[in-house]
């Protein structure tokens, strides 16, 4: 049984506002939006200034999470909305879950006394531990925590949306959010699953995450440029960002009368072991595997302006002449764990329109004719190769 | 001959090998003699300095040599020796080649204590440590090794090379019901007909201040320190929170036609499984039960059983007065009056709660317990609770007749996925 899957809905929001429309009208004016003061010398995408009440009402639950998973658990609402499900118990009852997630925001003040004590706690280890121990018990939340873990975003979509027929958290950086996309594919193709939420959210405005990817050289600093000219300054630029996908088996979503977006025709992916030109290669073999690839068609690529994986990405791209490109992170930043389904999202919005927004950088060409087939790619900074098609309907 | 497929025309999955790590001990055979044996694997933690804690046991695994300790860096070490015996035992692939996808349940990951600590003293900061001064010295590039070890694919990137497994290896959480969805997802993968194998791991190693500060802030944790062994004490009435432990599981999920063609051994069959999510609370199961009942009815119905073929039950049991209760009830919604005739156990009682690894860990006892024919006890068990009227095969072990097999997991944020396992189709 391999049976057709159609995105029915989606759930955006990111530095460039929230939802659909507000995306397309923004990338067609060619807006991009980041920011340098936040937090020197390392440039991010926030989010701009907004409520979540529209898609998480009470205060309370509000409260509970931390901005990552509010981001998620509004982006998943705007997803829901999206697909016409939300508030339907039957549906959302039954309904499969897959989110991508790292982990949640550290009180850093309470990490930042503990530091500032802990040569002051005395010279040995034991005295050290019990300043620690001490510290910690006293200074956290006790329900952090469950801001914290990674399998809380999940469970607050639960409990805010009532999405509950599965739940699952895949971790792992930018594979994590290719894999969630391709096995909520796989499931529904098999008749595992009629209909499947699946997505992801990123907090960029977070000094531990951009510790983490400093670790490696890897965030961004001083100088923006589009992701394709970061040669000489490579990095990427963490964006704030929800994205979430209502993916859908054609049937069911005929038999409930709803108006698909696009169809979600493959999702393919590898682990590369990223020795020189890895990359070109595992993108090479994995694009022979996808449908064919007709010439009203676009590469919607997630290149996070990370060396060496933004060069060979774009290698293994310009030996497909015939296809103009489009790198949404020069826009909205990256994501991580949700660019890949963001990337899915803003190619279906593309191929619905049947048509490609325009390019700040020179680097990428125009495209004038009919758009019908979007392929998404996600390389990971550090890991992991995926590529998505998407197509259009009639 | 027997069918290949189920009785919903899918491909029939079993396990050919497997592999354990638990507080007591590296491999299934000192696990299973100690295991049925009902000896403790808790002990006063000697990893970190316990002043002001509450709770200073656990089942920490110190026996396996690590230096220096972070929660990624022993889950890996945890998940070597486990997978290396599952592999073994299931003689499927080549050194460094195993022909299937990894399906890993691990840990959260976050950067710890120490690795802070180094690079505040690093920053040079002399008063007031912030996290400005934490980036400075991350951007001095010296801790370059931290990236890796600490992003959240690091311990699935190393197992997938160190094996050679196909395709992107998947980390997983559902909190503490990682493991059953490690299988979970094996088991969807070969009846999709994806691929003929599945490597399924769970590993946990991550007692560390931290993270034992954030269970003890939400009274999960058993206080009950002297002596540590009788710290957890599932379904008893004095029964005062779970116990946290370390370990790891490992399982080759095979197609039962995959491996009858070449000839392997089978150690039993999973023959199914049921999810469904709690939308509650985010630590607390809803009252009414009806989404771990839902899902128990549901892994049934997935091994085209119904209640009255399981004959036993590993509990997920973790020793906490909420989850034992909850549990209790919702087997007993679902099994009717038989419940009390079910024998059910609990290994955590022994190996205390392996966190993200149990569900694969009490999924490798509980294929030894169905191989064997013989139920490892609830130790600890000295003080019956009336509301809980099961048979919990108390304090020693019991030869039985086992043919299927309930294996739970509950997790926070409303996770529950059961596992239906079986022995061999006659």
């Amino acid at each position: 049984m391999k049976r057709e899957t159609w995105i029915t809905g989606i759930g955006i929001l990111s530095c460039l506002g929230e939802g659909g429309e507000s995306h397309w009208q923004a990338f067609t004016d060619g807006k991009i939006n980041f920011d340098k003061a936040g937090y020197p010398p390392y440039i991010v995408h926030p989010l701009p200034p907004m409520s979540f009440d529209a898609q998480i009402p009470k205060k309370g639950d509000q409260r509970q999470m931390e901005p990552w998973q509010r981001i998620g658990v509004y982006g998943a609402g705007l997803a829901l909305d999206s697909a016409g499900v939300k508030g339907n118990p039957d549906i959302l009852g039954r309904m499969d879950m897959i989110v991508a997630a790292g982990g949640g925001e550290r009180d850093l003040a309470v990490d930042g006394a503990i530091l500032s004590g802990l040569p002051k706690a005395g010279a040995n280890p034991r005295d050290q531990d019990r300043f620690l121990n001490e510290r910690l018990m006293s200074g956290l939340r006790p329900t952090l925590f469950l801001a914290q873990l990674s399998n809380l975003l999940a469970g607050n979509i639960s409990i805010v949306h009532g999405v509950t027929g599965s739940s699952r958290t895949f971790m792992g950086e930018e594979s994590a959010g290719v894999d969630a996309v391709r096995i909520a594919l796989a499931r529904i193709a098999a008749g595992q699953s009629d209909i499947t939420l699946v997505g992801g959210a990123q907090n960029a405005e977070r000094k531990e995450m951009l510790m983490l990817y400093e670790f490696g050289s890897f965030a961004l600093k001083d100088a923006f440029h589009p992701v394709w000219e970061r040669a000489a300054h490579p990095g990427f630029a963490l964006g704030s960002m929800g994205a979430f996908l209502v993916l859908e088996a054609s049937e069911h979503a005929r038999g409930r009368s709803a108006k698909p977006l696009a169809r979600l025709a493959a999702v393919v992916n590898a682990r590369s072991d990223r020795k020189p030109d890895a990359i070109a290669a595992t993108l090479a073999k994995l694009w022979a595997t996808l449908p064919a690839i007709g010439p009203d068609s676009a590469v919607i690529s997630g290149a996070t302006g990370a060396a060496p994986a933004t060069a060979e990405e774009r290698a293994f791209l310009d030996t497909h002449t015939d296809i103009v490109v489009r790198a949404t992170g020069t826009h909205i930043g990256h994501g991580v764990e949700p660019q890949f389904a963001m990337n899915i999202a803003l190619a279906a919005l593309a191929v619905e329109r049947g048509t490609l927004f325009p390019s700040r950088d020179p680097s990428e060409r125009t495209m004038t004719g009919a758009l019908t087939q979007a392929v998404v790619t996600g390389v990971g900074h550090w890991r992991g190769e995926g590529l998505a098609l998407v197509e259009a309907f009639g | 001959m027997a069918s290949m497929r189920d009785k919903a025309g899918r491909p029939i999955v079993v396990v050919t090998g497997s592999g354990l790590v638990t507080s007591l001990g590296v491999g299934k055979a000192d696990n299973w003699r100690r295991l049925t044996a009902g000896e403790s694997g808790i002990r006063e933690i000697t990893r970190f300095g316990t002043d002001m804690l509450k709770t200073k046991v656990a089942g920490t695994v110190d026996f396996i040599p690590l230096e220096p300790y972070s929660a990624p860096a022993l889950c890996e070490r945890l998940a070597e020796p486990a997978i290396e015996e599952a592999i073994a035992q299931s003689g499927l692939g080549s050194r460094g080649h195993f022909p299937g996808p990894l399906f890993l349940a691990v840990a959260p990951v976050e950067v710890e204590w120490p690795q802070r600590a180094a690079l505040a003293k690093g920053s040079g900061a002399n008063e007031a440590v912030s996290y400005e001064d934490l980036l400075r010295a991350a951007a001095s590039g010296r801790y370059r090794s931290y990236h890796e070890r600490f992003l959240f694919a690091s311990v699935g990137e190393t197992l997938a090379v160190k094996f050679g497994t196909t395709g992107s290896p998947i980390s997983l959480s559902t909190a503490c019901a990682s493991g059953a969805s490690a299988i979970q997802l094996g088991l969807e993968a070969i009846r999709r007909g994806e691929t003929d194998a599945a490597l399924c791991v769970a590993t946990d190693g991550s007692v560390n201040p931290e993270t034992l500060i954030r269970f003890s802030l939400l009274s999960a944790l058993s206080v009950q320190n002297d002596p540590p062994h009788a710290a957890a004490k599932p379904f008893a009435r004095n029964r005062d929170g779970f116990v946290m432990a370390e370990g790891a599981g490992a399982l080759v999920l095979e197609s039962y036609e995959a491996a009858v063609a070449r000839g392997a051994k089978i150690l039993g069959v999973v023959a199914g499984c049921g999810e469904l999510a709690d939308s509650f609370h985010r630590t607390r199961s809803s009252p009414d039960g009806k989404p771990i009942i839902g899902c128990i009815k549901s892994a049934i119905a997935d091994a085209g059983l119904v209640p009255d073929d399981i004959d036993y039950i590993n509990a997920h049991g973790t020793g906490t007065p909420e989850n034992d209760k909850m549990e209790c009830m919702c087997l007993s919604a679902v099994l009717g009056e038989r419940v009390k005739n079910v024998p059910i156990s609990s290994n955590k009682s022994m190996i205390g709660h392996t966190l993200s690894a149990a569900g694969a860990v009490e999924a490798v006892i509980t294929l030894m317990t169905l191989e064997h024919q013989r139920i490892p006890p609830t130790i600890n068990y000295q003080v019956p609770d009336p509301a809980i009227p099961l048979d919990v095969v108390p304090n020693t072990a019991r030869d039985a007749r086992i043919r299927n097999v309930i294996s739970n997991s509950f997790g926070f944020g409303g996770q529950n996925v059961s596992l239906v396992m079986a022995r061999e189709p006659a």
